[in-house]
């Protein structure tokens, strides 16, 4: 467990691997896991324009 | 037989890339990741063991050094550099299939803002403007008559970047409410959709809705030859249904799937994990 860096709330772990985005349940920032043990993550990169799909 | 190494350059782990991750592991496969805002590349090879490179970063220029390094170094990578060079750039990507015979919407492009509104009352209104590079549908701009066009070049043109002084203008193809996208993997098409939505952008990052569409017939035989026309490999096609048949109008080469999946439960990443295998053996 973690807290969001957004908003404190807290994160749970589930089922994720290292680099993965998520979505923080509490205000909807998007995340990445930036670490598993300890659980940590920081707000997911910011989108940039050479970016798509 | 299963000792290959699987290099995953990437930039952030999406539903996409955990499929893929989990893909490998049932084949076998051993996987290094290599994170694109981490990685270094020296002119002489050092320090990774993967036998081929899955590219799935989801920036164009990082994609591009990267790649080209990976030839360098004696890798083979899924797509290849000269793929997503084409691919990645709707510029070259349209010359690309209409060198091919591909039926793709007209297309003109300028060089400066001047130029720009000329290529916009060649093309006609409404037309489309997007930039070479990017998607998810971001920074395209229908553009309805001239007082509109003038408008938006001059945002463009007070945006900083290179890459916003060069102007792509499409023709505005009149097609119904949706779609159609294509998934490439070598020789087939893996799967196909509609991507249904009122707005002109039929993107599923914008929130299109889906449903799936037969992968063959006349639309499976375009999406063929327009992923050959820019090298092949792992591509989504997309296409429109215009008044006079179908057009095939971007290729994309490092394409998500999570929407794809969805809607057909095909196990596309298990499909590009046995292509790039495959490449990885050959």
């Amino acid at each position: 467990m973690t807290e969001c860096p957004e908003c404190a709330g807290t994160l749970q772990r589930k089922d994720m691997v290292e680099g993965e985005i998520f979505t923080c349940p509490e205000c909807g920032t998007e995340l990445e896991v930036t670490s598993l043990d300890p659980f940590e993550a920081a707000k997911a990169p910011k989108e940039e324009e050479d970016w798509g799909e | 037989m299963n000792s290959l190494t699987l290099g995953l350059f990437y930039t952030v782990i999406r539903p996409e890339e955990k499929w893929i991750l989990q893909a490998a592991e049932a084949r076998g496969l051993a996987v290094e990741r290599l994170h694109d805002g981490e990685m270094t590349f020296p002119l002489v090879k050092n320090g990774f063991k993967a036998d081929i490179v899955l590219n799935r970063s989801v920036s164009h220029s990082r994609s591009l050094y990267a790649l080209r390094f990976f030839e360098h170094y004696g890798v083979p990578t899924v797509n290849a550099y000269d793929t997503v060079a084409l691919a990645g750039d709707k510029v070259l990507t349209s010359m690309a299939l209409q060198a091919a015979g591909i039926p793709t919407p007209r297309v003109v492009v300028a060089l400066t803002p001047e130029a720009a509104l000329k290529a916009l009352e060649e093309i006609g209104y409404p037309a489309v403007l997007k930039p070479p590079v990017g998607s998810w549908g971001r920074l395209l701009a229908k553009v309805d008559d001239r007082e509109e066009a003038e408008q938006i070049i001059e945002h463009k043109d007070a945006l900083a970047s290179p890459q916003h002084s060069i102007f792509y203008v499409q023709e505005y193809v009149q097609k119904p409410e949706r779609d159609l996208r294509a998934f490439v993997v070598g020789d087939e098409v893996v799967a196909a959709m509609y991507r249904h939505s009122e707005d002109w952008r039929t993107n599923a990052a914008r929130g299109a809705t889906t449903e799936p569409a037969s992968p063959n017939g006349r639309m499976g035989e375009l999406a063929l030859k327009a992923a050959k026309a820019v090298g092949g490999g792992v591509l989504a096609v997309d296409l429109m249904e215009s008044p006079d048949g179908l057009v095939v109008h971007e290729v994309n080469p490092t394409p998500e799937f999570r929407a794809l999946t969805g809607a057909t439960g095909v196990d596309v990443a298990g499909k590009i994990l046995d292509y790039v295998a495959e490449a990885a053996r050959r």
